[in-house]
């Protein structure tokens, strides 16, 4: 048996989960066994709806009030009693914050590796995986050894696929035994107002700026642009660490992953770590003085000259065009 | 309070990765190396905690010898103690770190050295596993938080808080605890001249556990494959605001 782990707002499975139902359906009938899927806390069968059309045979629902807060432990403890009994020969969960870190505590309690960020996997003994490294800029082939494999998949390895096929889903509650010690963290979310800022993952544009925009106040070339355009502003991370910019405008391995319709890099070299954030981006549009900068090689359209330069140019124009 | 910090030397990269022949390694002839990202701001995170609370910090590497110059580079920002955990070079997999720590940390218990917080980066810039925090933590019966983007001890107890798509959510957890980190929490001071030199002259305590199987293999690295790409060239050195306005339509942007 594969169990899908699945993490769930509210009982909804997020995306990131319905891209490990999608690829457990896929290794299920590879290997020729039947898919299970886990979801921890009280509200966690209300979207049973869903699983239908991802070919699982049983949902098994880990019920107990104090589930319903998210505590990493405890989730991992209810999966270890599930794969005691229950035996599967691989256990795949997403690599979010939450996914990443419930898997681990699993596979330490389990005494079993795990292999983090996985966008291919190969049944057998050993499973032959692809890992991502750095981001995602480099590749791992690895051996996964162990009784039961432990994977976390990659966000959007794949993309999420309801089978045309329904199947009949059995839901399974089930009570874990956990002592109060697997509560000593109880992750709360905390509610908070909304600001109304456009949020850099979210926006349709964003303008980024580098060390090539000269300094903090050269910044306000960029939000002006941003705000003609409806979008955000960003930065690369040598931009975060001269302490131009919040490090909450970072794009890149250790920031946001972005995905707009257009990205708007202004005086950023490219390094690999920016690239891995800012590639889902539709478009890039690369403002650098040097023609020979790797993001001007990878993007898709390209101005060489001065950041302020050119961002002034735009700005008056686009309030001529805009009569203001 | 008594804190160790444990970082990770990985290959300062710039614009493209290239690889060893035999595909086992990033090519790191013309490169520098640095401390991973979230454990610089582990680093930084143990030294403001001190600051303010009082106590021992101590920094601790799995790496090769050449890993002591980012042990110093921790002193020099403020960390007094360091030690290496030294490899031959080989590829040690996450649950094997782990063990290695456990038993360098089991070993300082036993010289009498205990730690309130022993820190770690969220996950490492090159092999990216997530998991070696979770695993010392659970080997020690420890709590433990990942993702952290902000801390404040108070007490006998941490207050943590990550960051989610839609907001915040926090955690307060009693010490001793294992706490993984994420780039943002601070901004990494830069190290003071004295400090370097200070550092420089400071003894590493050495350690050389033996390698051990995981469970986890590299086979080998491969680069993801690039698709065709062209770049459309807009101008060079005029006035292009015109261009790029069109661009901007055509993208119904404006």
């Amino acid at each position: 048996m594969i169990l899908a782990f699945v993490d769930h707002v509210d009982g909804a499975p997020t995306i990131l989960s319905l891209e490990v139902l999608t690829m457990a359906r896929r290794l299920a009938q590879e290997m020729a066994a039947p898919l299970d899927a886990v979801v921890i806390g009280p509200k966690g069968g209300s979207a049973a709806g869903i699983f239908t059309s991802y070919g699982v045979r049983a949902l098994h629902v880990a019920d107990d009030g104090r589930l319903a807060e998210y505590a990493p432990a405890a989730w991992a403890q209810s999966l270890v009693e599930l794969v005691g009994r229950e035996h599967p020969e691989l256990v795949i969960g997403t690599a979010s914050d939450r996914g990443a870190e419930v898997m681990a505590h699993l596979a330490a309690r389990m005494a079993l590796p795990l292999a983090a960020n996985c966008t291919e996997v190969m049944p057998g003994d050993p499973f032959t995986v692809t890992r991502q490294r750095w981001g995602g800029s480099l590749l791992e082939e690895a051996r996964v050894k162990g009784a039961v494999k432990l994977l976390t998949l990659a966000p959007h390895a794949l993309t999420a696929e309801a089978s045309p096929s329904r199947t009949d889903v059995a839901t399974r509650q089930w009570t874990p035994r956990l002592e109060d010690k697997a509560f000593r963290v109880r992750i709360i979310p905390q509610v908070e107002a909304d600001t109304g800022k456009i949020s850099l993952a979210q926006a349709r544009v964003v303008v980024g700026g580098g060390r090539g925009v000269g300094s903090a106040e050269g910044f306000a070339s960029l939000e002006e642009l941003a705000q003609h355009l409806g979008g955000a502003v960003g930065c690369s991370r040598a931009v975060t660490s001269l302490g131009w910019r919040p490090h909450s405008d970072q794009v890149g391995q250790t920031g946001t992953r972005i995905a707009p319709d257009l990205y708007i890099a202004c005086g950023i070299s490219g390094a690999i770590q920016h690239m891995v954030g800012c590639r889902a981006a539709k478009h890039i549009l690369a403002i650098n003085t040097d023609p020979a900068a790797p993001i001007v090689q990878q993007a898709d359209y390209a101005v060489i000259g001065d950041v302020q330069k050119v961002l002034r140019a735009v700005n008056t124009q686009i309030r001529k065009v805009r009569g203001r | 309070m008594n804190v160790l910090t444990c970082i990770k030397r990985v290959p300062a990269t710039a614009g493209h990765i290239a690889l060893t022949p035999d595909g086992q390694e990033i090519d790191t002839r013309y490169l520098g190396f640095t401390i991973s990202p979230h454990e610089e701001c582990a680093v930084e995170e143990a030294v403001r905690l001190i600051e303010k609370h009082g106590g021992t910090t101590t920094v601790l590497t799995l790496g090769p010898e050449a890993a002591t110059d980012q042990l110093r580079d921790a002193m020099a920002l403020g960390i007094e103690r360091a030690i290496l955990l030294e490899t031959d070079g080989r590829e040690w997999d996450p649950a094997a770190t782990a063990a290695a720590i456990v038993e360098a940390i089991q070993a300082e218990r036993a010289a009498g050295r205990t730690y309130d917080i022993v820190m770690f980066g969220n996950e490492s810039a090159d092999s990216a596993g997530y998991q070696v925090g979770v695993r010392v933590s659970e080997a020690l019966d420890l709590p433990c938080v990942t993702a952290i983007k902000a801390l404040d001890v108070a007490g006998g107890t941490v207050n943590v808080r990550r960051q989610t798509e839609s907001g915040w959510e926090t955690a307060e957890v009693a010490l001793p605890a294992v706490l993984a980190v994420k780039e943002g929490i601070n901004l990494p001071r830069y190290p003071s001249l004295p400090g370097r030199l200070k550092a420089k002259k400071k003894e590493i305590e050495r350690i050389k556990p033996e390698w051990r199987d995981g469970g986890l293999e590299k086979v080998r690295l491969k680069l993801p494959v690039q698709a065709a790409h062209s770049v459309e060239v807009l101008g060079k050195n005029g006035d292009v605001s015109a261009e790029l306005v069109q661009l901007f339509r055509r993208l119904s942007l404006l």
